[in-house]
This record gives C-alpha cells, sequence and structure tokens, in this order.
C-alpha cells in the first residue's frame, strides 16, 4: 500500500447535517459533524437512544442524501455507492440480517455476485460456499431457508453475503444485538479474525459494551448532533461529557471495563 | 379508633367509609384497590362509578378538611394509587396516614403525574377560525400527497423505460427467472378464478338480454350484444379488476414486507437497481398475462353466454359460432387486447409504486395494500373509460 493510499481516509465525513421532517416540524439529528474513518480501523459509533447512529451508517451507504454537507467513501460521494458492483466497495449487515426470504442461504450469499451475470455458475457458487464456511457455518446450511436459521446463524449468513466480494469496508449495524452471550462471543471473535485477516476497515454501531471493548480500537461517541470525541477507548472514557460518565462508568460499564485489560488493543 | 364497617380482610371489594371521630371527619380506604379490582363490573359497570362518587364526595363533603386512613387497605397498586391522586387534585391533602409502601407508591405516582398546563380558553369564533384553518391546510396538503403520488408514478414509468432499454440491450442478462415465476403467479394460478367469474356474467348478461330482445323479437340479435360487450368492455375490464385485486395486492404486499425486513436496503447497498430487479420482471409479466388472461375471461363467458342463449331463447351454439364473426369485427380483439396491455402495466406500475413507499411498520402494510388495490381498480375503470372516448369509432 502506498504512502499516498494510506493517507487518504476511507471514509470522510464534513459538516454533516440530517434533518428529518415530520408534520412541519424540524427535527436536527446532526449538526455540522465532521469524522474521519482510516484504513484498517474497527470504529464503533456509540451514543444514546435517537443520537442517530443508524442515520449516520445510512448516509455512509449513500441510503439516505446529506440535508447539508458531504459524505466521501472511499473517495466517491456516497450518493454513487448504489452504482452496480456496489458490493465490491461496502459491505453491510443489517441489524435482523435482512436475508432475502424467497432465496436459500447460498443463493442469498452469492446474489451479488450473480447479479454481475458475467461470471460461469460454478465459480459463483463455489465462492459462495467460501464465505459460508469462512463465517463458520457448515456446508449442509446452503440449502436452508432463512426461515430455518436461528438468530446466530442469520446474522453469519448476512456476514457472509456482506463479504462475498471481499470490500474494503464493512458496515455493522448492532452486530451482537439479540444473540445469546455465547453467540454474541463467537460472532465478536469471528469479527476480530475476519478484520485481521482480510485487513478490512470496519465500522459499526453497538450498544454492546463487551463487544466495544473487545473490538474497537477507537471509538466515536455521538452525543448533542454531533462527535464529541474519538479515539482510542481509554482517551475516550476519559473524555469529560456526562453521556460518556453515564456510559461506559455505570454499573454495566465497569464490568465491561474490566476486558480493557484483557485485551490491551495489539491489533 | 372506631372499627371498620366490615372487616377488610373478607371484603377485599374497594370501599369508602367516612366517619366522625372525636378529632373530626376521617375517610377510611378498605379493601383492595388494585387494577384488576376497579375494573371489576360486579353491578354491570355501576362498582367503579359508586366508587368515584363516594371519592368525590369524601374529597369535596364539610367545611374542615377531612384527614385520611389507607392502613386498612388490603391491597394498593399504581391504578389505585393514581385514582386516589386525581381525587385528591394533584396535591397531598393536609392529613394522611399510609404505610410506608403506600407512600412511596403514591410518591412515585404523584413526580409521574404531569400537572396538565391551563389550556387558555378558546372563544368559538376563535376555534371556528382553527377548524377553518386546519380544513384549508388539509386541502393543501392532500393535493401536495396527490402531486407526489402523480410524480411518483411518472418517475416508475421512466424508469422502466430505462430498465427496458437496457434490458433489450443485454436481453441474455435479463431476470428472466424473475419473470417467468411472476408469469406463472400472476397469469397461471389465475386462470380458474377467472373462467369461473367470467362464465357466470356470460349468463347473467344473456338471461338479462333474453327478456328484453325477445320483446322486440330481436333473439338472433343475442350474438350482437354479447359478442360487442364481452369481447370489447367486459371481458378485459373484469379480468383487469380480478387481477388487480388478486396480483396488485399481492405486489404491493411483497414489496412492501422487504421494505420492512430492510431487504430492499440490502438491495441497494449491494447496488441493484430496483426498478430493474423489482419493479420491471412484474411489470413486463402483468403485460404479458393481462391479455391471455383477458382473452380467456372473454372466451368463459362468451361460453356462457351461449350456453344460456341455447337455453333460454333456442339460438343453437352453432349458429352463434358462426354469427360470431359477422357480429364483431376484428378491430374489437385488437383493441381490447391492447387495452389490456395498459391495464397490466397499469396494476403492476401502481402495485409497485405502493409497495416502495411503505414506512417499515404493520400498519402501513396495510394501508398501502388497501390504497393499491383501491386505486388500481379505479385507474382500470377510469383507463377503460378514456379508451372507449377515444376508440368509439373503431370496431363498432
Amino acid at each position: 500500500m502506498s504512502a499516498q493510499a494510506r493517507a487518504a481516509p476511507v471514509v470522510d465525513i464534513e459538516g454533516l447535517w440530517s434533518i428529518f421532517t415530520t408534520a412541519g416540524v424540524d427535527a436536527v439529528v446532526h449538526k455540522d459533524l465532521n469524522l474521519r474513518i482510516e484504513s484498517g480501523e474497527m470504529l464503533s459509533i456509540v451514543g444514546g437512544s435517537g443520537s442517530g447512529k443508524t442515520v449516520l451508517l445510512r448516509k455512509i451507504l449513500g441510503l439516505d442524501l446529506p440535508s447539508r454537507g458531504s459524505v466521501t467513501v472511499l473517495g466517491k460521494p456516497a450518493a454513487q455507492l448504489g452504482e452496480s458492483g456496489a458490493a465490491s466497495r461496502v459491505g453491510m449487515l443489517f441489524q435482523h440480517g435482512a436475508l432475502f426470504s424467497a432465496f436459500s442461504v447460498l443463493e442469498n450469499i452469492a446474489f451479488p455476485l450473480r447479479e454481475l451475470k458475467s461470471l460461469p455458475q460454478r465459480l459463483v457458487k463455489d465462492a459462495a460456499l467460501v464465505k459460508l464456511q469462512m463465517v463458520g457455518l457448515d456446508r449442509s446450511h446452503a440449502d436452508k431457508k432463512p426461515a430455518d436459521l436461528s438468530g446466530g446463524m442469520i446474522k453469519r449468513v448476512a456476514l457472509a453475503r456482506a463479504l462475498i466480494m471481499d470490500p474494503p469496508l464493512l458496515l455493522l449495524d448492532e452486530p451482537t444485538a439479540g444473540l445469546d452471550p455465547d453467540s454474541a462471543d463467537a460472532f465478536c471473535a469471528l469479527l476480530r479474525s475476519l478484520h485481521r485477516e482480510l485487513g478490512l476497515t470496519v465500522v459499526m454501531v453497538t450498544h454492546d459494551l463487551d463487544t466495544l471493548f473487545e473490538l474497537s480500537t477507537r471509538i466515536a461517541v455521538l452525543a448533542d448532533k454531533q462527535v464529541i470525541t474519538s479515539g482510542p477507548p481509554k482517551d475516550v472514557i476519559a473524555f469529560p461529557h456526562p453521556f460518556i460518565q453515564h456510559f461506559f462508568l455505570g454499573e454495566r460499564g465497569q464490568r465491561a471495563m474490566e476486558l480493557l485489560r484483557e485485551y490491551p488493543f495489539a491489533v | 379508633m372506631a372499627e371498620p364497617i366490615s372487616s377488610p380482610a373478607q371484603d377485599a371489594s374497594p370501599s369508602v367509609v367516612v366517619q366522625t371521630t372525636g378529632s373530626g371527619r376521617q375517610t377510611v380506604l378498605l379493601g383492595r384497590w388494585s387494577a384488576a379490582r376497579l375494573g371489576d363490573k360486579p353491578g354491570g359497570g355501576k362498582g367503579f362509578a359508586d366508587l368515584a362518587q363516594a371519592l368525590a364526595d369524601a374529597c369535596a363533603g364539610g367545611p374542615d378538611p377531612c384527614s385520611w386512613d389507607l392502613r386498612q387497605l388490603v391491597a394498593l397498586d399504581h391504578t389505585g394509587a393514581q385514582m386516589l391522586w386525581n381525587a385528591w387534585g394533584k396535591q397531598w391533602p393536609k392529613a394522611v396516614e399510609l404505610l410506608p409502601d403506600q407512600r412511596v407508591m403514591l410518591e412515585r405516582v404523584a413526580r409521574f403525574t404531569a400537572q396538565t398546563p391551563a389550556v387558555p380558553e378558546r372563544t368559538a369564533l376563535q376555534s371556528l377560525a382553527d377548524a377553518a384553518l386546519r380544513q384549508f391546510l388539509g386541502l393543501g396538503e392532500g393535493l401536495l400527497l396527490l402531486l407526489g403520488h402523480v410524480r411518483e408514478l411518472i418517475r416508475l414509468v421512466g424508469q422502466l423505460a430505462l430498465d427496458l432499454i437496457r434490458l433489450a440491450r443485454a436481453p441474455q442478462e435479463g431476470p428472466w427467472r424473475d419473470v417467468s415465476g411472476h408469469l406463472y403467479r400472476i397469469g397461471a394460478t389465475a386462470m380458474p378464478i377467472t373462467a369461473l367469474v367470467g362464465f357466470l356474467i356470460g349468463v347473467v348478461l344473456a338471461y338479462l338480454m333474453s327478456q328484453q330482445l325477445r320483446q322486440f323479437g330481436a333473439d338472433a340479435f343475442i350474438v350482437d350484444v354479447l359478442g360487442i360487450s364481452l369481447i370489447r368492455e367486459l371481458g378485459p375490464a373484469l379480468a383487469a379488476i380480478l387481477l388487480a385485486g388478486r396480483s396488485g395486492s399481492a405486489i404491493t404486499a411483497q414489496i412492501g414486507v422487504m421494505q420492512v425486513t430492510e431487504e430492499l436496503d440490502a438491495m441497494k447497498v449491494m447496488g441493484i437497481s430496483l426498478g430493474y430487479r423489482l419493479v420491471m420482471p412484474r411489470a413486463i409479466a402483468m403485460a404479458i398475462a393481462m391479455p391471455l388472461i383477458a382473452v380467456w375471461t372473454t372466451v368463459a363467458a362468451l361460453l356462457g353466454g351461449m350456453l344460456a342463449a341455447d337455453l333460454v331463447m333456442g339460438v343453437t351454439p352453432a349458429f352463434f359460432v358462426m354469427a360470431l364473426p359477422d357480429a364483431v369485427q376484428a378491430s374489437n380483439l385488437t383493441l381490447a387486447v391492447s387495452k389490456s396491455v395498459v391495464f397490466g402495466l397499469l396494476i403492476a406500475l401502481i402495485g409497485c409504486h405502493y409497495g416502495l413507499r411503505i414506512k417499515p411498520n404493520t400498519e402501513s402494510l396495510g394501508q398501502g395494500t388497501t390504497a393499491s388495490v383501491v386505486t388500481s381498480i379505479t385507474m382500470v375503470i377510469l383507463v377503460d373509460a378514456l379508451f372507449a372516448v377515444i376508440f368509439k369509432d373503431v370496431g363498432i
């Protein structure tokens, strides 16, 4: 990787405003928000309910357009991401998986590849099988329908689908929400090894403090309609802001902090 | 202290007892002041009203403030506490005796019961003006909504045209599996019901006509009447209305559920065009299935009419079949088929339009599906009328 490529951020958000209008009343969710995400980072976005975390992800994906300001992803405006072949640039893991219910597991994973219409069926199937096993699922699950899968398996299949075209940027919306502790741990371990092996840039939104401390190399805190601080977990915790004090240093936060001592963030 | 009138442990129904003791009036609350108990309707729903009345009397009665005793309550839950708190006028009475956990509960209720802000009184004229303004704004809102729908539909038609051009450029890459799937679901599975409805309408029409035609001795004209009305109008219209109800709603519901489960977002994120992948296959399938189903319905209706004509008027099927080509010009067939293609496209586009507008919640899904069916049936009849006016000189 050249020095210049290293310098260019994967995601660059400048002066972003998000305004929703319901019944004639404007609700400002983001106000002049700035955020840079560098290559190879594992950034977690945290914030209270309604602070616009998921909205921010949708802006990065180009699903919603910024009211003001710019969102640049991999050197292009986010709005252009939705063009054909987008799956090779950004992978997205939706909170509830968003698997296509009409397709089998393998068809779901292979969908972005198959839509290219230029690769032979055989190759597409093999590539999908590799991804299926990469996320820790057995080949025997390939022909099941999403409705027959457990919550943890749905997330794994959705992850495999997001990774099918090896995008450099992976976005995760609440990756461990709704998983039992065992599955959540396993899923975290999987994400960590994928991050290390594939050199992905990962951006995730999460409420789960365990996941947060176990995975993130950097945490960005959304409050007061802006990113009030971002940095390594230790620095963020030290930041004097009521939300941060509540979020990290409450009872649950204290327990999760134990993890911080176990994992010294040698990524 | 005076003995309570009845033992609270046995009589669990909530009650209010006002006593006069040495130190003045005292209200004692008895029984089980819980939501389930208060909601009971022992005397046909009178229980609660009586209790509320007794409570209000206890609060209001007498010049000197009355003291309260809650200690003999069997149970008090948040609903009971709320009732009491409201009866007290949302403030603590001068003197109240209660157990510690009752106090905690009442304090919690007090903390979360907002003092309703005093609404400034509006005069009759002002409220009338308000209503008028709301009406006026509602009118504008409705108009904007309608314009939004029209704009969206035009956009959808334009997108469909672009997608069709893309398909024409690279037909081998088209979503043909989807098209064939929709063709089967929209077309093939609709055949029994459309045939049945068509057949019955044919029978009904023939019976009705036979009465009129016989009066003029014009029995043979049954062929003309049935032929023209069924082939030109009723066949295509019936088929379109049935398919609008059957497949239009299905299209909206399918796309709407994909919206609810974020599948549409997932497709957008993968860079897959919703127009090309979702709208176009449905539109193509509808545009192919609709004329076929229309012809099928027409044939079934003609069969029904032929049968009825034979039974009622003695017009033999052989004569019917022979006379039909003379009675109905071939241009009617062309008109019916081309009309059906337009109906099919309309139903598919309206179905997709409402499906894509659905918000991710169940209520929106129901509303969208209903609106889709109602709109597409209305539009089918509207466009049918338009065709009737424009092509009034063709084929008759």
